[in-house]
């Protein structure tokens, strides 16, 4: 017993150094697998509180390019309203059936506080959080494209998982074909991103659209990702598929959350098929 | 004693700010973020107990964390450097023994400060990135990356410590 203790007394500072380098991995341990909720991160009262205070002086320089994107965006919308109001212009009367329509997809804005774009897995802090509505596997769009997926919420803050992590897989597919395909970034250029498993069926061209697919449960179908740059085609199947993205993820402030009304009742029902 | 203890608070919080407020987002050549906050490591004086000075360390690196998002990449980092900051010193002094209390890295020579920085400075980065990739594959950007970003860490780390040095 008294050995024991001579050894940690002589040993104490190593003892100390190991305990603390063992708690620092398993934070890194636990940041690395998705689906566990993660203890460090930005979306806390300090970290974005901070956050928070330098973003609403530095907002105030972008004050002029978001407004020529929301007015961009506007035209786009009215565009779209003009399209459909034609469409139903012939009609005498109508009749609104309110049973005929639902609501899926549930939109709400939020302000990036936080952004980053040059280290391998990158993370973005918002400044909504659970007070508002927000929870984690929520999707973040903005006029030009998908930025990431909400990872984090506390009561005022969220972090998001940017589309340039290594944990980020997005479906999207071709936008002239239905062809799926799984959105991923290697982590060198943070304008460009890449697309796996597309099949070899699909006839890919340089230019063409890349939305998402709506395969899952978090983003609504045909959001806008990029075009595709150029493509490698060997031993009979797509090896690499380089996408530019729309989104100058340099420079996004405004953000849409989007919320899938019909998600929990889609997972069920995916699971059900899966158990059986 | 007293007033030591508020000069590494200062330091402590200076650099968590300068770090994450300032340094995170400077993007030299459009991807290259300088890790100064580990002056805190060169600076600390130099003292038989050592415990205080590991903690503290930890403690800084996983507040880097969570601003930046990195899980506790920079604690695991720094914790490191931090116990063998007195090893490497010994080395780079070619001594066996220190006078503690009088120990002070402003009085060492440019070469040996540049030395000194220079070896903690590559072996901090080259954790970071490892455990950023986290894969093998990617060891030649993890080199690059590395050597890239020390170089301006060195760079004004040194010029930050010889700028702010008290004149006497």
């Amino acid at each position: 017993m008294r050995q024991i203790i001579y050894f940690i007394k002589k040993f104490r500072y190593f003892l100390l150094f190991i305990v603390l380098e063992i708690l620092a991995f398993i934070v890194i341990v636990q940041d690395h697998s998705y689906h566990q909720s993660k203890f460090v991160n930005s979306a806390n009262a300090i970290t974005g509180g901070v956050y928070n205070k330098v973003n609403s002086v530095s907002a105030f320089f972008h004050l002029k390019k978001d407004n020529q994107l929301l007015s961009e965006e506007n035209v786009r919308l009215k565009n779209l309203l003009e399209a459909r109001a034609n469409k139903f212009v012939l009609d005498s009367f109508t009749v609104i059936d309110t049973s005929q329509y639902f609501q899926k997809y549930d939109y709400s804005t939020a302000k990036i506080i936080n952004n980053n774009f040059t280290k391998r897995n990158n993370f973005l802090t918002i400044n909504k959080g659970a007070k508002h509505g927000l929870a984690p596997d929520l999707g973040v769009i903005n006029s030009k494209g998908i930025i990431g997926v909400i990872k984090n919420v506390s009561s005022n803050y969220a972090s998001v998982l940017s589309i340039l992590n290594t944990n980020s897989k997005i479906n999207v597919r071709l936008k002239n074909s239905n062809h799926f395909g799984t959105l991923v970034w290697d982590g060198k250029d943070y304008n460009i991103t890449q697309i796996i498993d597309i099949p070899r069926q699909a006839v890919v061209k340089t230019g063409d659209t890349i939305i998402t697919g709506g395969k899952s449960a978090i983003f609504p179908e045909g959001i806008a990702v990029g075009v595709v740059k150029d493509f490698n085609y060997e031993q009979n199947k797509y090896q690499i598929i380089n996408i530019v993205l729309f989104n100058d993820m340099s420079a996004i402030g405004e953000v849409q959350i989007v919320k899938n009304l019909h998600k929990n009742e889609q997972i069920i029902l995916e699971q059900s098929v899966v158990n059986e | 004693m007293n007033n030591l203890a508020v000069n590494n608070a200062v330091r402590f919080i200076g650099l968590l700010f300068l770090q994450v407020l300032i340094l995170n987002y400077l993007n030299i050549f459009g991807h290259i973020n300088p890790m100064v906050y580990i002056v805190w490591v060169f600076l600390y004086p130099v003292r038989k107990t050592r415990s205080l000075f590991l903690i503290l360390s930890f403690l800084l690196g996983i507040s880097i964390d969570f601003f930046s998002d990195s899980g506790g990449i920079n604690a695991f980092a720094i914790t490191f450097i931090a116990y063998f900051r007195l090893p490497i010193l010994m080395a780079v002094l070619k001594k066996s023994d220190l006078d503690y209390g009088q120990f002070n890295l402003k009085t060492l020579s440019a070469n040996k400060t540049i030395l000194f920085i220079s070896i903690l400075t590559v072996i901090h980065h080259f954790i970071v990135f490892s455990l950023e990739y986290f894969s093998f594959s990617e060891f030649l950007n993890i080199i690059s990356n590395t050597v890239l970003t020390s170089i301006f860490t060195i760079m004004i780390s040194f010029l930050g410590i010889t700028l702010f040095a008290k004149k006497k």
